[in-house]
């Protein structure tokens, strides 16, 4: 189909008609990239100039990396942004490794006990466990100010299990017979015929992990030790609720953080969304998704 | 698969069976199982508990209000989006709205926090206008409408995803053959559009309902601080704070469990009219 296919039966739109959608369009780009623009600008700008605006710059005059200088100099948020990648990545992997075997399993026609066992994984979804039962057990099991207190209580999510199921299943039942006719096992199945062929849903689900992983706080909050947080929950106590950032950052006493540096952090916090934002796009205008999530 | 198996069983069934703790008084030194049982003796106080009910109404209210004001934008945006025939821009307005879902809620409100608090964009502009400044940020009254744009702002484009879905299912020789037979746009919309999303508007429709004890938990924490409890209490924000700040995990665990076990039965409840409506259920 070319970029302009209006069919041949389709009136011309009316001229009100077409500026309404097309302001209306703008409106929905504006307020999406404006938020993004204001703190990317701030962050940039000079400390006077911050105060001289009001508290926020939509264009800084003479940009400056100071802000980015002073927080990853060491400190707070260089260790957060450590910590955050660190559990990002092992999550990831983790995950991947954890929900593409299950779903492998479930997928397959005669495993053992495979019923009942999804019949279990869904029943989680309607009735999860709760936040309560879930802290003490956390709790008994030791794991408190331990990072895999991250990601063992959520390594394997439910929607993206039934995601990769689902692909797993839409694979063509010859595919693997013929595997099987040249003796290969279940593990050679798996690396060698299904997950090359499922790279697309991989990468989504990959993704989900690790958007879920980098955009977590409230575990980090619970379970975790101030000087072992993550990215956001740093971002949420200096930013969000406005506590002084101390020592290491500033090498003085709880000062509120300057705004640049404020909406550095965000900036930080919000640029490896931005990055592995397009992989992602890529594969949601293919209707990888929509197949998985219609069933 | 063991692995995967594993996970659940520990920390969804492990955790699942840990909800005895609602049926008991939790004390530190003796543990989950060492603490004494008080039978219904936490539900009896959470039921007599005005914070709790206050609570409970909180989240109804905030899921009625996004239910009225947000559940329909990702559908109109959708029928928009849909309504484009330049693909090119369609793709484009279609990747930048779906990207606030993939931010943080932590980043959200600060977003927010900066653009429409004391100093922040919305009311600079405002004094430099020589107009009163408003007060969005921490103000009670305004909470539960800047929640609602809260949402919309994040999740409305992500939205879209599924009623566009179901918009590019319908046959484009239905719209064609409407045209012929002389049904303008509006006809066309009102008898091939409209039938071809109600399944997903109602399935929709019917899983938020079900779903209508939760809010989202995040959204209110980190901001129940800046506007005070009576605006923004949530029944999971009341079992965090009587629970892992309180340390009273019999109480809270309670309150949890009425939350479970009730929107548990609202799901079924909901499935149940999707079929005797004739639509189809989230499960069967």
């Amino acid at each position: 189909m070319s970029a302009h296919a209006r069919p041949g039966w389709m009136e011309k739109p009316k001229p009100l008609t077409q500026a309404a959608k097309a302001l209306a369009l703008v409106a929905v780009v504006l307020l999406v990239c404006v938020p993004f623009l204001v703190i990317v600008s701030t962050s940039l700008a000079s400390t006077d100039e911050v105060v001289a605006g009001g508290g926020w710059v939509l264009w800084p005059t003479e940009p400056t990396l100071d802000a980015y200088r002073d927080i990853l100099d060491g400190g707070i948020v260089t260790h957060a942004l450590g910590v955050s990648a660190g559990v990002t990545i092992v999550g990831t992997l983790l995950s991947l490794a954890c929900t593409v075997t299950l779903a492998y399993a479930l997928s397959r026609p005669g495993v053992f006990g495979a019923r009942p066992a999804l019949l279990l994984i869904l029943f989680t979804f309607l009735f999860p466990p709760g936040m309560i039962p879930g802290f003490l057990l956390v709790k008994e099991l030791g794991l408190l100010d331990n990072y895999a207190s991250l990601v063992l209580p959520v390594l394997v999510n439910v929607f993206n299990l039934v995601v990769l199921r689902g692909f797993f299943q839409g694979i063509p039942e010859e595919l693997y017979e013929a595997a099987r006719l040249d003796g290969a096992g279940d593990w050679r199945v798996l690396v060698s015929i299904v997950l090359p062929l499922s790279k697309a849903a991989l990468a989504v689900v990959g993704l989900f992990y690790a958007v879920a992983y980098w955009n977590s706080w409230f575990y980090a909050s619970l379970y975790l030790e101030s000087d072992h947080w993550p990215l956001q929950q740093v971002l949420r106590t200096y930013v969000v609720a406005g506590s002084g950032l101390t020592d290491a950052t500033t090498g003085e006493g709880t000062v509120t953080a300057p705004q640049t540096v404020q909406m550095a952090v965000l900036v930080i916090a919000t640029v490896p969304i931005l990055l592995v934002y397009p992989f992602l796009q890529k594969y949601f205008t293919k209707g990888v998704l929509t197949g998985a999530i219609k069933s | 698969m063991l692995p995967g198996l594993a996970y659940f069983l520990l920390f969804h069934y492990g955790a699942l069976v840990g909800n005895v703790i609602a049926f008991k008084e939790y004390v530190p030194f003796d543990g989950l199982w060492g603490s004494p049982w008080v039978g219904l003796g936490n539900f009896q106080r959470m039921f007599e508990d005005g914070e709790f009910w206050a609570a409970v109404l909180n989240t109804v209210w905030i899921a009625v209000l996004q239910l009225v004001f947000y559940f329909p934008v990702p559908l109109g945006l959708a029928l928009l989006l849909h309504s484009l025939t330049r693909s090119s821009v369609r793709r484009f307005v279609q990747s930048v709205a779906y990207l606030p879902h993939f931010i943080s809620w932590v980043i959200v409100v600060a977003l927010f926090q900066q653009l429409l608090g004391d100093t922040g964009l919305l009311n600079s502009s405002l004094d430099g206008m020589g107009l009163h400044s408003v007060d969005i940020i921490g103000n009670p009254d305004a909470f539960k409408p800047l929640v609602v744009a809260q949402v919309i702002w994040k999740d409305a484009g992500w939205g879209t995803i599924i009623f566009l879905a179901a918009l590019a299912q319908v046959d484009e020789q239905q719209y064609e053959a409407a045209a012929i037979d002389g049904a303008g746009p509006w006809r066309r919309f009102w008898h091939v559009t409209l039938p071809a999303i109600r399944p997903v508007v109602v399935l929709l429709l019917i899983m938020r309902l079900g779903d209508i004890l939760s809010v989202g938990f995040e959204q209110m924490l980190l901001q129940r601080d800046a506007v005070g409890p009576e605006a923004s209490e949530i029944i999971d924000t009341f079992v965090y704070y009587q629970g892992i700040v309180g340390g009273d995990y019999g109480f809270a665990a309670a309150a949890g469990l009425f939350k479970g076990v009730i929107g548990a039965l609202l799901v079924y409840a909901a499935n149940k009219v999707a079929h005797r409506l004739g639509e189809q259920g989230v499960y069967k």
